[in-house]
């Protein structure tokens, strides 16, 4: 993994863009993995019976996957030392082998002290933003 | 049901230990396509500086969702779990989890508000070593819809 250099670093510099495909099976494997069963994430009969349009993709595994453009970037999954979204829409998850698309971009907001930067991320599914605010703040020396 | 606004600053007695496995970091790195050898890899989490395998940064919400279920559970609190929906998530890592860490979570109510019948609640749960070293704070808004 190549690391970003501090000095490359600028308010406004663009992450590269990440794109991922969500398949129910991969929302199985992250209810294993996380301990969160909570049946709107796999089953379509209580997800549509609780007033959703169909299976929805745990806000945390959205918040997993954005994470991925921000630690991809710096080269180092321990430079991130803070992270927060607000959750806006759900990703819905169809029942087919295409998924969904979450698109990633981000950009830096804020040089901070000590060598940190502010990340700020803009995370879409079906051409919506899914998290309405996503941050992360990163050490870059 | 308003949310009592004296529950703020409540706190509740530290969870039981959690014991971090370097094949659950596994399963979790694998279920969010986190390739980083530092995940998989001792030897390459120790030539990166750390003692051993790393988790994933969001690892965190393993351990802390399961502790914040104490206020859920609190009948002064009296949130309608059937309706809640996570609205926020924060982590604050003060250093990466690793295997072989023994975490305590200890869980404080932060807010607690209602805003045109919606009530927030907003928990904190600190992750700790058993030796008290500061590992990671994890900080989540749930919302319960009128």
């Amino acid at each position: 993994m190549t690391a970003v250099r501090p000095t490359d670093v600028a308010v406004g510099t663009e992450l590269p863009e990440l794109v991922v495909r969500i398949t129910r099976a991969d929302l199985v494997r992250y209810a294993g993995a996380s301990g969160d069963f909570n049946p709107i994430h796999w089953n379509e009969r209580v997800a549509t019976s609780v007033g959703l349009p169909g299976v929805i993709a745990h806000g945390m595994f959205t918040m997993a996957l954005a994470a991925r453009a921000v630690t991809g970037w710096t080269g180092d999954t321990a430079a991130l030392v803070e992270y927060n979204v607000r959750f806006g829409r759900p990703v819905l998850v169809p029942d087919d082998d295409e998924g969904a698309e979450l698109t990633v971009r981000g950009k830096v907001g804020a040089l901070l002290e000590d060598g940190r930067a502010r990340v700020d991320l803009v995370v879409t599914s079906d051409g919506e933003k899914v998290l309405s605010l996503a941050r992360a703040t990163v050490r870059l020396a | 049901m308003a949310l009592d606004r004296e529950l703020v600053g409540r706190s509740y007695p530290p969870s039981a230990v959690y014991e971090v496995g370097r094949a659950k970091i596994a399963e979790f790195a694998t279920a969010v396509g986190a390739d980083d050898p530092v995940h998989r890899d001792a030897d390459a989490a120790r030539a990166a500086g750390h003692p051993d395998v790393i988790a994933p940064p969001t690892f965190a919400i393993v351990v802390s969702l399961e502790a914040a279920f104490v206020v859920l559970d609190d009948p002064e609190v009296g949130l309608d779990y059937s309706r809640v929906v996570h609205g926020e998530q924060r982590f604050t890592h003060h250093r990466p989890i690793r295997a072989g860490d023994r975490l305590v979570a200890t869980t404080t109510i932060d807010a607690a508000r209602t805003v045109a019948g919606n009530d927030m609640l907003t928990t904190r749960v600190d992750l700790a070593t058993e030796e008290g070293e500061a590992v990671c704070t994890a900080t989540s808004m749930l919302v319960a819809r009128a």
